[in-house]
């Protein structure tokens, strides 16, 4: 090792609070763009802007009554939401932010983030298990079934950008990218893993596990307090993480001119969260079975000609 | 170094016996789990960081899903964990115990006379290694799992068809 300790701790602690402070204030930055998309205020009453609306909730959830239904299989019902923040928030270790920011320079990064990501869903599988409720027994298995096949294609459509660069590291994809940015030669992976990753972070239009108009809330039903608050913080920590990855593999990471690095990572990620947003506040659902049609037999083809395609041109070139 | 390894070792051995003694299925199967991904960050430390990872997406994140997802779909409730124990009887496992029992002795006689080097020497193997020993010294055994995969797909989809006679059946009936 040859960084000192004091800033191997900040790199941790700083990309860990910065995240986790991220995913808390995209909880009213969402409603807010909802509601600028949708022609209505949002919540505006809170502080300037409505900004310090994120703090209101924080102290409802934390006085509100943290309620275990009697019926409900209690060590796993407790385990469960503390899956998704846990692996998200790890996910987070490996992605570079900037040349000198980002917590572990790993080898194997982006199969580590892959790995991470489908750890997630016990927390989804098993909050909907562990409550013991119809509504929520459904939307697990949704939950369940959705994750595991577009996961498949996932995984998939990177691997064009793995053949490009030629190597597993998060840091070596963004160097590989000083020139061309990979969303140019791999469109059709960016599209595939977008996409993707909307199902994974379970955002509308594919929140079908927690659809209001037919199973209430789905797998987190029996879910109060902060047992739901970090279900919701997971999600956005999840959005947030797709989005970085997408900033790192096909964006270019933090490579840009004029400004520093970390701004540029920033500002890329800042705007894939906002397109995030904004297909939440235009789309409708598809129902499960187009969903699910959509994924297998659109998707998939989708990722293998790409992988194939990207094959052979390297073959070609090289 | 040696107190990780041991560290993970003592965690996978333990959560792999909690599966075996457990009475509920889905504490059961977040033992093994938790197993998995102990043997899992096993390899890393041993130099094999493609393995750990396939190890993690593979059985952790795929293979336990579904699992999961089918014990789920039956919902057992606290029944089966009285059945459970009435299976579980000390009688029915005594030859399987029996039986490990001499493995173990086995391995402790083959680990301590040195037949297999447990030095501390081994090197680190990327993605790239793998990627190049199976598709050139394994390529038939990756050519024949792909076959028998491809069989089980077929298999699967003949079993999950929909039968054209009956839509038509019941088209008539209305």
């Amino acid at each position: 090792m040859s960084t000192p300790i004091w800033i191997t701790l900040l790199n941790i602690f700083g990309v860990l609070i910065a995240t986790v402070i991220l995913a808390a204030v995209l909880t009213w930055g969402e409603r807010r763009l909802l509601g600028f998309w949708q022609d209505r205020p949002g919540p505006n009453r809170v502080g300037p802007f409505g900004t310090l609306q994120v703090l209101a909730d924080m102290i409802k959830l934390f006085f509100k009554e943290d309620f275990i239904p009697r019926f409900a299989d209690i060590p796993v019902f407790v385990l469960a939401p503390t899956v998704v923040m846990a692996t998200m928030l790890i996910a987070f270790a490996v992605v570079p932010m900037s040349p000198g920011i980002g917590v572990v320079d790993l080898n194997i990064g982006l199969l580590f983030v892959l790995a991470m990501s489908s750890i997630a869903v016990y927390s989804i599988i098993l909050g909907g298990y562990a409550s013991n409720n119809k509504y929520a027994l459904l939307g697990g298995l949704r939950a369940a079934a959705q994750t595991v096949s577009y996961e498949v294609f996932m995984g998939l459509s990177l691997m064009g950008v793995v053949m490009m660069s030629g190597s597993f590291n998060l840091r070596d994809i963004v160097n590989a990218q000083a020139e061309r940015w990979f969303i140019m030669p791999q469109f059709v992976g960016f599209i595939v893993f977008f996409i993707a990753g909307i199902a994974e972070s379970r955002r509308t239009p594919f929140d079908l596990p927690e659809a209001e108009h037919e199973l209430t809330a789905g797998f987190h039903t029996e879910y109060s307090g902060m047992k739901f608050g970090m279900f919701f913080v997971g999600e956005y920590l999840a959005v947030i993480l797709i989005s970085a990855l997408i900033t790192t593999l096909f964006l270019g990471g933090w490579h840009g001119p004029w400004l520093p690095p970390i701004i540029w990572f920033c500002l890329k990620t800042a705007i894939l969260v906002a397109i995030f947003i904004l297909l939440r506040a235009s789309l409708p659902r598809p129902r499960y079975d187009q969903l699910m049609k959509f994924g297998w037999k659109v998707m998939l083809p989708l990722a293998l000609i790409n992988l194939l395609v990207t094959a052979g041109v390297l073959l070609w070139t090289a | 170094m040696n107190f990780v390894f041991y560290l993970t070792a003592a965690i996978a051995i333990i959560s792999t016996i909690m599966v075996i003694f457990h009475k509920n299925a889905v504490h059961a199967l977040l033992y093994l789990v938790t197993s998995l991904l102990a043997v899992a960050v096993i390899f890393y430390q041993f130099g094999a960081p493609l393995a750990a990872a396939l190890e993690v997406i593979i059985y952790a994140g795929a293979i336990m899903v579904l699992i999961i997802f089918v014990i789920m779909m039956l919902n057992q409730g606290d029944s089966t964990v009285v059945q459970e124990q009435a299976w579980l009887q000390p009688t029915t496992w005594v030859g399987p115990a029996i039986l490990s029992a001499l493995l173990l002795v086995q391995l402790i006689l083959l680990v301590s006379s040195g037949q297999i080097s447990s030095t501390q020497t081994f090197h680190y193997i990327g993605p790239k290694q793998v990627g190049i020993a199976l598709f050139s010294h394994y390529v038939l055994a990756v050519e024949l799992a792909s076959m028998l995969l491809l069989a089980g797909l077929v298999g699967a989809f003949h079993l999950a068809r929909r039968r054209k006679i009956d839509q038509g059946d019941s088209n008539n009936a209305i």
